[in-house]
């Protein structure tokens, strides 16, 4: 009978339960063999040190290939170079003998221009130094080991000390006498001292061991993690030229070709809110026909009805309820239209302080601007002052790269077109924005009315704006606006800014290529979701397109991956030259007019292109002279307005960025605190 | 928390048996909980017994067991602590050091024995003990596509839900997929509200968020009350308060707190207590940098001064395992009191002790500026990592 177990009654819970059972040993939870063990469980211990590899450069750009291949293809040596090269490496070898591997000497040879003697040094200089990292990772093990001993011998001691302490307490046990009190103290002691000795030798062991196992995996990790860092630095590098090129002339050529030889520009307004940035665009774009009358004529109709006639143009930008509402723009409104000679991608940002998310958003993806500003007395000034957003908007669009900026002084006619007044509103911002770091043959002032539709398209007749103004309207303007280098021909990028559903298979993400150029049916990898899928379409201002390049404001259409995967702020890239990815990075940082002094530990949100995450501030490395970028002072305590500043950045969630010496487009964030823009800083080295 | 009896010799080793009442307890009592101290509960054990055939049953048996604590875990999503030692007494069930894990139960007394109990550990008890301190707030910090429901209890911060949905944007002549998105989203928020809030026991809600959003979240939700006829919502409706925030980031927390019109509801709450605290802490690094240290070695440094006005800490560092560590923070805390000096034991838990915690854990404003130590000298300790 005893072998029939009552199964009907049998209660599962107490087999899960994961409570020791009566006398059994801790370490024999696991049921593995050994020779499983030995099979499955990777073991760091197993693997050959990995220290004497040469030193991983941080991020230099030297590659990591073969060293056969090595100075053959990638540098194209002269045949006299490759002589110097060989008669060099032999003298060398005399002297290191095999110690040290050919790439490493090659490189250094190469570095040091066929020097030996300059090249004997090098390679030795990064040869101690991974000779004394691997010292000091031996004594730090050993360090460890006698640690942990040294704690266990303590922990005993405590134990037994608890033992005597607890001996003496007291309970007012109600069943027995087994409480705290114990009859024979001596015997309990002994008792207890037998098990403690009988056990202490297995568990001092362990202990120690893992200690062992623990710092050899520290050690492997990071140097695993060089490791990985070496490969990814490594892997931008390989280029298939001959391919490439064929295809370069193609997509540059096309680009020329393309939209009747018109230019793209994209445009971003921005100011204070209620300066009138919607109004004044919206009547742009009437005036250009983009919007036709009828539409017109019934938001005409509708504002007027919802009491708001004023805002009629608005609504041509503004299309969500919430925002006709309650007259306010909430998210960046995107359109199009034609000048002359370009072709401008237009985005209206908000400008209202609980909104500059979105308005970085919109900026981060613009290569001009058009700052709005109020010119009726009182408003000007109060979107001018500390805490108005003309200064916030002027200074992150300057920091987020826009170079050429024109200022729209709106609503002239409330005052008269008094020439006073726009002299005076000039000066002001002349001084303010030369600060911000624009030149002033970049910057345009341009006096407007965005209710009117006074110099807008075509010069104003009125007599009192005509009598002192002579200069270009606004559409000439921004006809005139240079548009910038792209980097065509640097590896695909496009920062997710949007992701919707569109009917059809598969799913639309919009956003602007910083860099590179896409066909339909090319590969992508998106990151940091690390997936790859193919893009099925391409969509340019409402036009299906059969390639993109830099600078355009895309949406793709893709599949074979989930939407799930995809959030704004991803960035895709080209599956053979991937963005780094990581939650730990470098940055200097330029420190704006901030309240309270920015401490390590400091939680701010980064904007990061189409990203918002929030992240924590790591470590103050060093504050450094404004002009020079000399080190002034090495680990401040904190950071003050106007520094500027080498700080480390953590962040909760892994994003994707590029340094700032690789792409200029995309190593430039922002950094926010509790509603005010605190910093504005560029990438300067990808930790991890 | 219940404090039954109490028994501390003049060498400071004794024992106190205390019972917990509410979850939060359980966070009281893993800070004072540490490795070496003995701890006696009731608990459940399986036991095997085997008769005389060799047929093996095993029944589970209630039981009061004492512990040498080896390790502790406190899980703060369901606010349960185990404790994990060996036996150090006979019992009828268990042998003599056997392993045993302890999970301390609610309204079930415990003892716990020190051979050292110190001026932190005691106070802990005494603010764990006081029923003045419980007040309880939810929060509700949101923004397009991503909002945190948090509990706000007097030493513990929650996040009880984190909503993230991607909302596509407005795009021109369709702006049909943006608001259905948004509707979706403040359903899941409502959804989450109702799931994890207990109104019985909350005072208040706060609803933070920048620009607009939190009161087209309110007026959906309670529109959607109206018509599901959902009782709950519309009876507390009183307690939910709007206040701004700069984003939907759980950090945006303090910010909600700060709120004049909160802090005043709030005003007897450890959490807003702190994040004022912290803020003096960098208003005086602004104004007076000489006379706002942070880091033990300079706040060490400024003790020997006796400049210590008032030291911010959080808790984190006393639940330090190593004895010498603990202590010298312990030291540093009751010289700062001995000085008439305050000390503000900040909770790791809360969003201000976590900025804290990132800023070594400790911090303090002096009395009278003092001159900041040379480089050099702390080096070593931030080299570390």
């Amino acid at each position: 009978m005893s072998r029939h177990r009552n199964v009907r009654g049998y209660n599962y819970d107490e087999d899960f339960e994961d409570e020791d059972l009566y006398g059994q040993s801790v370490e024999d939870d696991y049921c593995i063999s050994p020779s499983t063990a030995a099979q499955f469980i990777y073991s760091r211990r197993d693997k050959p040190s990995v220290l004497t590899e040469p030193l991983a450069e941080e991020y230099g750009h030297e590659d990591a290939e073969e060293p056969a291949s090595y100075f053959t293809s990638n540098h194209q040596l002269t045949g006299v170079d490759q002589a110097r090269l060989y008669s060099c490496l032999d003298q060398m070898r005399e002297v290191l003998a095999e110690s040290v591997p050919e790439q490493v000497m090659v490189e250094a040879v190469l570095n040091s221009k066929f020097d030996v003697q300059k090249a004997l040094d090098l390679v030795l200089a990064q040869d101690s130094k991974g000779n004394t990292k691997a010292e000091t990772e031996c004594t730090v093990i050993t360090g460890k080991a006698t640690e942990g001993k040294s704690r266990e011998s303590q922990s005993t001691r405590i134990e037994s000390e608890v033992v005597r302490k607890v001996a003496k307490m007291t309970v007012s046990g109600k069943k027995q006498s087994m409480g705290f009190e114990v009859p024979c103290v001596v015997a309990e002691e002994n008792g207890h001292g037998a098990t403690a000795s009988q056990k202490r030798p297995s568990s001092e062991d362990t202990s120690v061991t893992s200690g062992l196992v623990e710092t050899v995996s520290k050690s492997a990790l990071s140097s695993q993690t060089t490791q990985v860092s070496e490969e990814q630095s490594a892997a931008p590098t390989p280029v298939k030229k001959s391919n490439k090129m064929k295809q370069q002339i193609d997509v540059k050529a096309e680009l020329e070709k393309r939209q009747g030889g018109k230019q793209l520009l994209n445009l971003v307004v921005i100011g204070h809110v209620d300066a009138g940035k919607s109004t004044l665009m919206g009547h742009l774009l009437y005036l250009l026909g983009n919007v036709n009358k009828r539409t017109m004529h019934k938001y005409e109709q509708e504002s007027k009805k919802a009491g708001k006639a004023s805002f009629a143009y608005a609504w041509v930008l503004d299309e969500t309820g919430e925002e006709r509402e309650r007259g306010v723009t909430m998210d960046v409104g995107m359109t199009k239209f034609e000048t002359k000679t370009k072709v401008i991608t237009l985005m209206d940002a908000p400008g209202h302080k609980d909104f500059i998310p979105n308005m970085i958003t919109g900026a981060a993806q613009a290569d001009v601007a058009i700052l709005v500003v109020d010119a009726s007395r009182g408003e000007f000034e109060a979107g001018f002052e500390t805490g108005g957003q003309t200064r916030e908007h002027g200074l992150l669009v300057r920091s987020l790269g826009v170079t050429q900026l024109a200022v729209a002084v709106n609503k002239m006619d409330q005052v008269n077109w008094q020439q006073e007044r726009f002299q005076e509103i000039t000066s002001k911002l002349g001084q303010f924005l030369k600060q911000a770091g624009f030149k002033e043959s970049d910057v345009a002032y341009i006096p407007t009315s965005g209710l009117g539709g006074e110099n807008l398209v075509t010069k104003c007749e009125s007599s009192e704006l005509t009598k002192w103004y002579k200069g270009k309207c606004l559409l000439e303007q921004i006809d005139y606006f240079k548009p910038p280098q792209r980097s065509v021909e640097k590896p695909f990028r496009l920062c997710v800014s949007d992701v919707f559903k569109d009917q059809g298979s598969g799913f639309c993400v919009t956003g602007k290529i910083e860099a590179g150029y896409i066909q339909v049916g090319e590969r992508l990898l998106a990151m940091p979701p690390n997936e790859t899928c193919t893009a099925k379409g391409i969509t340019l201002h409402d036009e299906p397109v059969d390639w993109a390049a830099a600078g355009d404001h895309v949406s793709l259409t893709l599949t074979g991956m989930d939407i799930i995967k995809i959030n704004v702020g991803c960035v895709f890239c080209d599956p053979k030259e991937p963005i780094r990815v990581c939650t730990r990075f470098r940055a200097r940082v330029l420190i704006f007019n901030i309240e309270v002094p920015l401490t390590k530990g400091f939680p701010v949100l980064l904007h990061y292109q189409t990203i918002s995450e929030p992240a924590t501030i790591r470590r103050l490395l060093s504050v450094l002279h404004k002009n020079t970028g000399e080190v002034t002072k090495k680990k401040p305590k904190f950071l003050t307005k106007g520094q500027n500043a080498l700080i480390e950045l953590q962040t909760q969630r892994p994003v994707a960025l590029e340094l700032y010496k690789d792409f200029k487009e995309l190593g430039r964030f922002m950094l926010r605190y509790s509603g005010s823009t605190i910093a504005a800083g560029v990438v300067t080295e990808i930790k991890e | 928390m219940k404090l039954l009896r109490k028994s501390i010799e003049k060498d400071n080793a004794g024992q106190v048996t205390l019972m917990p009442e509410e979850p939060e307890d359980m966070w009281h009592a893993y800070n004072l909980l540490r490795p070496g101290d003995s701890l006696r509960a009731s608990t459940i054990r399986k036991v095997q017994t085997e008769s005389a055939t060799g047929s093996v049953g095993s029944n589970r048996v209630r039981t009061t067991l004492t512990l040498c604590v080896e390790t502790i875990d406190f899980d703060s999503q369901a606010c349960q602590l185990r404790v994990k030692g060996t036996n150090i007494q006979e019992n009828e069930y268990v042998k003599m050091g056997a392993y045993h894990t302890i999970e301390l139960e609610p309204n079930r007394q415990f003892t716990l024995a020190k051979k050292q109990w110190d001026s932190v550990v005691l106070e802990r008890i005494e603010q764990a003990c006081d029923p003045a301190w419980s007040a309880d707030v939810a929060a509700v910090v949101m923004q397009e596509g991503l909002a945190h429901v948090c509990l706000v209890t007097p030493s513990m911060t929650l996040t009880r839900a984190k909503v993230e949905v991607n909302i596509p944007r407005k795009r021109r002549g369709s702006c049909a997929q943006h608001d259905r998105a948004l509707e979706r989203f403040y359903e899941q928020v409502a959804q989450a509200i109702q799931r994890h809030i207990n109104f019985d026991v909350v005072k208040c809600v706060l609803v933070a968020s920048p620009g607009f959003v939190r009161e087209q979240f309110c007026d959906y939700m309670f529109q959607q009350a109206v018509k599901t006829d959902n009782k709950l919502l519309l009876e507390n409706r009183s307690k939910f308060l709007q206040v701004h925030s700069s984003s939907g980031h759980k950090y945006a927390l303090k910010e909600a707190l700060c709120d004049p019109a909160v802090a005043n509801r709030l005003s007897d709450t450890k959490a807003a207590g702190e994040v004022k605290a912290l803020d003096d802490f960098y208003k005086m690094l602004q104004h007076e940098p000489d006379r706002a240290f942070y880091g033990l070695k300079h706040v060490e440094k400024a003790n020997e001064a006796m400049a210590i006005d008032t030291l911010l800490i959080s808790d984190e560092l006393f639940r330090h395992q190593d004895v010498a560590t603990r202590s010298r923070y312990v030291k540093l805390v009751d010289s700062v009191k001995e000085n008439m000096g305050t000390v503000r034991i900040f909770s790791s838990l809360h969003v201000s002790g976590e900025q804290l915690g990132q800023l070594t854990g400790v911090a303090a404003i002096l009395r009278f500026p003092v001159a900041e130590l040379s480089d050099e000298e702390d080096e070593s300790s931030s080299e570390e990592d």
